[in-house]
């Protein structure tokens, strides 16, 4: 049955193949290496193999085809493939060079405190590569098992990566949970995606989408709500979206920084990526009932996110808070499934993903006697010990609350517009208020930072120049954003266009 | 290109302003005095190039426009230069007695820890002083109008940790602010008339709207006496004309360098100065004219009899200002607005003067500016005393010196333009004019004549300032001898090549005050000699007639001395009720009401929000679970229902 091979069909997954090519040829050199030098060895390589992958990806958005598809399976009535595995068009690519980009940059933030925690272990890296892979899967995945298979690759490398540091028991605790729960989420999805290959007799996105539309020709069915529901749980629980969210800030606060700070952007990217491609080419005909879905989850989840982060202390816990609220941004933008939401969804994930690890990344630069700075009491009179790094983060603060002319506030201002053009500005209104009780969670912080009296114990700054070098960096772009968003606006723009140019294929 | 020059002139202090005032801690002082003095400096030598250029050898006027300022629908401004002959004049002035002063303060505020604040402050003033007077447009004029209220307001508050500096500076800005609204809605005004703020399309079109009439608070009033009218309450305030005077003897409380540059030649000359500019629009009016001069000869009169018993070296110096100003209003009021320009470009000159001398005896006696704790330091102080001669000299009028010219040109237009009002106005200003010779006869004697009324250490430690102060005094000197006969030329309306316009048909006064008979011409100074005269009979002749003559005029001295209560008025029908309103609002309606309910109880509310539904995080895996099944359910249930 399954149709000729061609290197045409196999090409647009490159990308992929040559890095789990890498991955596979990692394993081995960390195996064969000198014990005290595996861990270095395979840190270096790893970059190196993230690199060219990403340079792969980008030479596929120079191609003149804006979507491509991979390997076909089947045959359709007019001879030709029935369904694609995989696709490839310029929203994966973006999104597939964003997880690219949060996983360098999380590897290289890495490195100083897996060594000072003393589990710098050459498996760390290449468990990020194994999720990224599963990752970059379900951006590109048409076809509901490829999608599955990316998710729980993904999925499983967080899980062992978020008890790495397995001497503590808040990482193993936050491990154990977030497999228990991430496995009931995947039972979940799998139900639904059951139901789904009961009425429509198929797997692939194409074939989704044509029945559904059919069907809801005659009507609402209810097997169909079932399973869309069961799905955006699942996909919700990754999202951390309210109420699937409840182990994010247990897990976030328990996992090794380094582990949250990738956690904190990959997966949201991938996450998010799939739920759009997911309600916008399968379910489209459904949009009444996913919007209603949508606008539920992203009311509970601002609030959820902003209210819950006033009353925390610790800066992790109200970090993986603050993360919730924005995902309910991000929802925001979602409704109505236009074309201009998906863009300023992928410019949320964008500007959110490099200000969130800016945050993280400020924390794993900060000690006090080799203890990390974790509490909000713990910052107080950084202005005085380190006042560049106290300014930084104050920048970072400040876009995470939204404030002009830093890029957070752009990335809510996109949102906000685009569910505006979309007919829903009592929600973008809604949405407003709730960034402002962002304001005051972030204010705290700010204040602790510049008023507050100083704790005793002097800050400890020593950290590897490449390190240092990329915070400043994430600040920068958080701060110099507004000079350069033109090029990255037109980028989400075609992005999104292609998404939505995809189901007529 | 001579447009370049200009530029330099105006941006040249803002640039010095911002290098001391953003980096001033680091560059030191020595540093920050040179830069902002050496800055100005440069500006008063290019503006003296200009001078020549314009005034002199009577080239057209320059118009250039540096960059698009404002543009919205049919409203543009742009900022740029107007460059004639009232504003060479203006540039002279300004840049003249601001470097003077830039170098003074070098020697008067040797003690003063945070000189580059006050040089950056006098810089800046400077500045938004010339972006006023070569304004091509209202809106323009109207930056540098504000502009010069905020430097004045940090001037005048420099030394903040003095309580009543502090409340000078808030009270001028005040004050200030109150006539702005006047000038603003001018600017209203002549957009809604003209379609533009620019002078040159206002002038352009005046005549044409000349009779017509708008809506004004219900009332139909003609567009142009509006327009003029509004101008002169904007006007008022910036030149201290009664009613809005009260601001300007409190401004006193600033360090004295910068009474001499704001209090005599450049802020409150800014209300002459829009007067003047805006003359084709005064030309054109009735009732403004009229009420212009009347505010004039008002303020002249009154500031003169309060000048009389003041104790307060400065506050007397201060009203004498006030006075002058009065002048030149009513020079204004009755079309003279050439003599106003002249008394003007003089009085800066001679005032800037009186100011600096009197900050070196306040200098020399450790900051005692009380008249009567003075007295016989002229052997101390023999320059400073030589140059107040200079300087009373010229302020009361007497001839060779530059007040003479000028006072002499004002009452001889307001005698010969032949009205009713202009005869009245002779009168009173030649009322005025002795009073002033006696006042600053009087100032003169009490301080460096007699015996020394203070304490003995001070007397002993009393001595002449150094050079980097009495040189910049002696310059002032020079303009206060010749301002006044090289500025004879100005007498004639065609000097000023269409920058003031004069319809000498109607207000003949400015031409014919050459005619004017010689009683009139000489009366003037033959009151002015008799002040002098009385003053020195009072206060060296025969010391305890001033204390007799107080006791028999008892009532009069003490409204003089009380300033007419002016300010106990204005506390009583205008501060005092709205402080209490404002109490009211902010006790009862803001924190009260709005805090109550709103910024405090919102942030209250969203606090207890927080605390209730944190206990739902419980950490066990059993009811996340729970929380993910059952939202799950309440999805499906509700999409389906």
């Amino acid at each position: 049955m399954l149709t000729e091979f061609s290197m045409s069909n196999i090409l647009p997954a490159l990308p992929e193949i040559f890095l789990a090519g890498s991955i596979l040829a990692l394993l081995l050199v960390g195996v064969f290496s000198a014990k005290e030098n595996a861990s270095r060895s395979v840190l270096g390589l790893s970059l190196v193999s993230l690199v060219v992958t990403l340079l792969l990806i980008l030479s596929g958005s120079l191609s003149s085809h804006h979507i491509e598809f991979a390997f076909p399976y089947g045959q359709g009535l007019d001879g030709g493939p029935a369904g694609f595995f995989f696709i490839s068009d310029l929203f994966s690519i973006y999104a597939k060079s964003l997880i690219l980009l949060v996983a360098i940059i999380a590897i290289i933030l890495s490195e100083d405190v897996l060594n000072r925690l003393r589990i710098n272990k050459f498996e760390f890296y290449i468990l990020v590569l194994v999720s990224v892979l599963g990752m970059m899967v379900m951006v590109s995945s048409h076809h509901l098992l490829t999608m599955y298979m990316g998710l729980e690759l993904m999925s499983f490398s967080l899980y062992v990566l978020v008890s790495f540091w397995r001497d503590n028991n808040k990482s193993s605790e936050a491990g154990l949970k977030y497999f228990v729960l991430g496995s009931l989420a995947s039972g979940l999805l799998l139900f639904g995606l059951s139901y789904i290959y009961g009425v429509v007799g198929d797997l692939s996105f194409t074939a989704i989408g044509d029945v559904i539309s059919d069907i809801q020709m005659d009507g609402q069915n209810v097997t169909l709500v079932v399973a869309l529901v069961l799905v955006m749980t699942a996909l919700a629980f990754k999202l951390s979206a309210v109420p699937f969210h409840m182990w994010t800030p247990d897990v976030y606060q328990g996992a090794p920084t380094p582990v949250t700070t990738f956690m904190a952007a990959g997966p949201k990217v991938a996450a998010f990526a799939l739920l759009m491609r997911l309600l916008t080419e399968p379910f489209a005909a459904m949009a009444a009932d996913w919007t209603q879905v949508i606008i539920a989850l992203s009311i509970l989840t601002m609030a959820v996110g902003s209210y819950m982060a006033i009353v925390q202390t610790n800066l992790k816990r109200l970090l993986a808070y603050s993360s919730i609220g924005h995902v309910g941004f991000m929802l925001v933008g979602l409704v109505g499934g236009t074309a201009q939401g998906v863009q300023s969804v992928l410019m949320y994930l964008t500007i959110y993903s490099l200000m969130t690890m800016g945050a993280f990344g400020l924390l794993m630069l900060l000690r006090r006697k080799d203890i990390y700075l974790e509490t909000i009491d713990d910052v107080a009179g950084l202005s005085e010990q380190a006042p560049a790094y106290a300014f930084m983060l104050m920048l970072l603060m400040f876009s995470i609350a939204g404030i002009p002319p830093l890029a957070g506030f752009f990335a809510k201002f996109y949102v906000f517009s685009a569910a505006v053009a979309a007919g829903y500005s009592w929600l973008a209104i809604l949405a407003v208020l709730f960034s402002v009780i962002v304001a005051y969670y972030v204010l705290r912080v700010v204040r602790s930072m510049y008023f507050d009296k100083m704790v005793s114990v002097s800050v400890d700054l020593s950290a590897p120049l490449l390190m240092r070098g990329v915070v400043v960096g994430l600040v920068i772009f958080v701060a110099g954003y507004i000079f350069a968003m033109q090029p990255l606006d037109e980028f989400t723009y075609r992005a999104a266009e292609s998404l939505l140019l995809a189901k007529n294929f | 290109m001579p447009s370049g020059m200009y530029f330099t002139i105006v941006l040249l202090p803002l640039l010095v302003a911002t290098i001391v005032g953003l980096f001033g801690n680091r560059l030191g002082d020595k540093a920050s005095m040179w830069i902002t003095s050496g800055g100005v400096l440069v500006s008063m030598l290019l503006s003296l190039v200009g001078f020549m250029e314009i005034a002199v050898y009577g080239k057209p006027a320059i118009e250039a426009t540096l960059y698009e300022w404002i543009a919205s629908g049919a409203l543009s401004v742009s900022f740029g230069i107007y460059i004639d002959k009232l504003t060479v004049l203006m540039l002279v002035l300004v840049t003249v007695v601001s470097s003077m002063v830039h170098v003074y303060s070098i020697g008067y505020m040797a003690d003063d820890p945070s000189k580059p604040r006050f040089f950056s402050y006098l810089s800046l003033f400077t500045f938004m002083m010339l972006a006023l007077v070569t304004a091509p447009n209202l809106v323009q004029l109207f930056l540098g109008w504000e502009g010069v209220g905020l430097a004045s307001y940090l001037l005048i508050g420099f030394w903040h940790h003095k309580e009543s500096a502090n409340a000078a500076s808030i009270k001028a800005f005040l004050v200030n602010r109150v006539a702005d609204i006047g000038l603003i809605l001018a600017m209203l005004v002549a957009f809604a008339v003209f379609g533009s703020v620019a002078f040159g399309d206002i002038f352009a079109s005046a005549q044409s709207v000349a009779g017509q009439s708008m809506n004004f608070l219900g009332m139909n009033v003609p567009v142009l006496e509006l327009f003029a009218l509004l101008l002169l309450f904007g006007a008022m305030g910036k030149s201290a004309q009664i009613g809005l005077h009260t601001w300007l003897p409190d401004a006193m409380e600033g360090p004295t360098p910068v009474s001499a540059l704001i209090h005599a030649a450049t802020m409150v000359t800014a209300g002459v100065f829009l007067l003047a500019r805006m003359s084709p629009v005064f030309e054109l009016t009735e009732i403004a004219l009229m009420v212009v001069a009347w505010v004039g000869a008002l303020t002249a009169i009154f500031a003169a009899i309060i000048g009389l018993t003041q104790t307060d070296i400065k506050r007397v110096i201060a009203y004498s200002t006030c006075s002058q100003l009065g002048y030149m209003f009513f020079a204004c009021g009755v079309s003279a607005y050439s003599a106003a320009m002249f008394h003007l470009f003089a009085h800066g000159f001679f005032k800037a003067l009186l100011f600096l001398s009197a900050g070196s005896v306040i200098h020399a006696l450790h900051h005692e500016q009380n008249l009567f704790k003075m007295g016989g330091v002229r052997h101390l102080l023999p320059i400073t005393y030589g140059l107040m001669w200079i300087g009373s000299l010229a302020l009361a009028g007497i001839p060779p010196f530059a007040g003479f010219f000028s006072k002499d040109f004002i009452l001889e237009s307001a005698f010969m333009s032949g009205t009713q009002t202009g005869y009245s106005l002779y009168i009173i200003g030649t009322i005025a004019a002795f009073l002033t010779a006696f006042y600053s006869f009087r100032v003169l004697f009490l301080a460096f004549h007699g015996t020394f009324n203070g304490d003995k250490e001070t007397f002993d430690n009393a001595h002449e300032s150094p050079f980097i102060m009495t040189v910049p005094m002696m310059v002032l000197a020079v303009g206060a001898i010749a301002a006044g006969m090289l500025g004879l030329p100005m007498m004639d309306t065609a000097w000023w090549n269409g920058s003031i316009v004069i319809f000498e048909n109607i207000h003949v006064g400015v031409v014919e005050a050459h005619n004017s008979p010689l009683l009139i011409k000489l009366l003037p100074l033959i009151v002015a000699i008799a002040g002098i005269s009385l003053a020195w009979l009072m206060y060296i002749k025969r010391r305890g007639l001033a204390d007799k003559m107080t006791k028999a005029l008892d009532i009069l001295y003490s409204l003089s001395f009380n300033k007419f209560y002016f300010d106990e008025i204005y506390e009583a029908i205008i501060v005092a009720p709205i402080r209490s309103f404002s109490k009211f609002l902010w006790q009862k309606g803001d924190v009260e009401i709005i805090d109550r309910f709103g910024p405090d109880g919102v942030a209250e509310l969203t606090r207890r929000i927080s605390v209730t539904i944190r206990p739902l995080q419980t950490g066990y895996v059993y009811h996340y679970a729970f929380v993910i099944i059952l939202g799950m359910l309440a999805l499906i249930t509700w999409l389906m229902v």
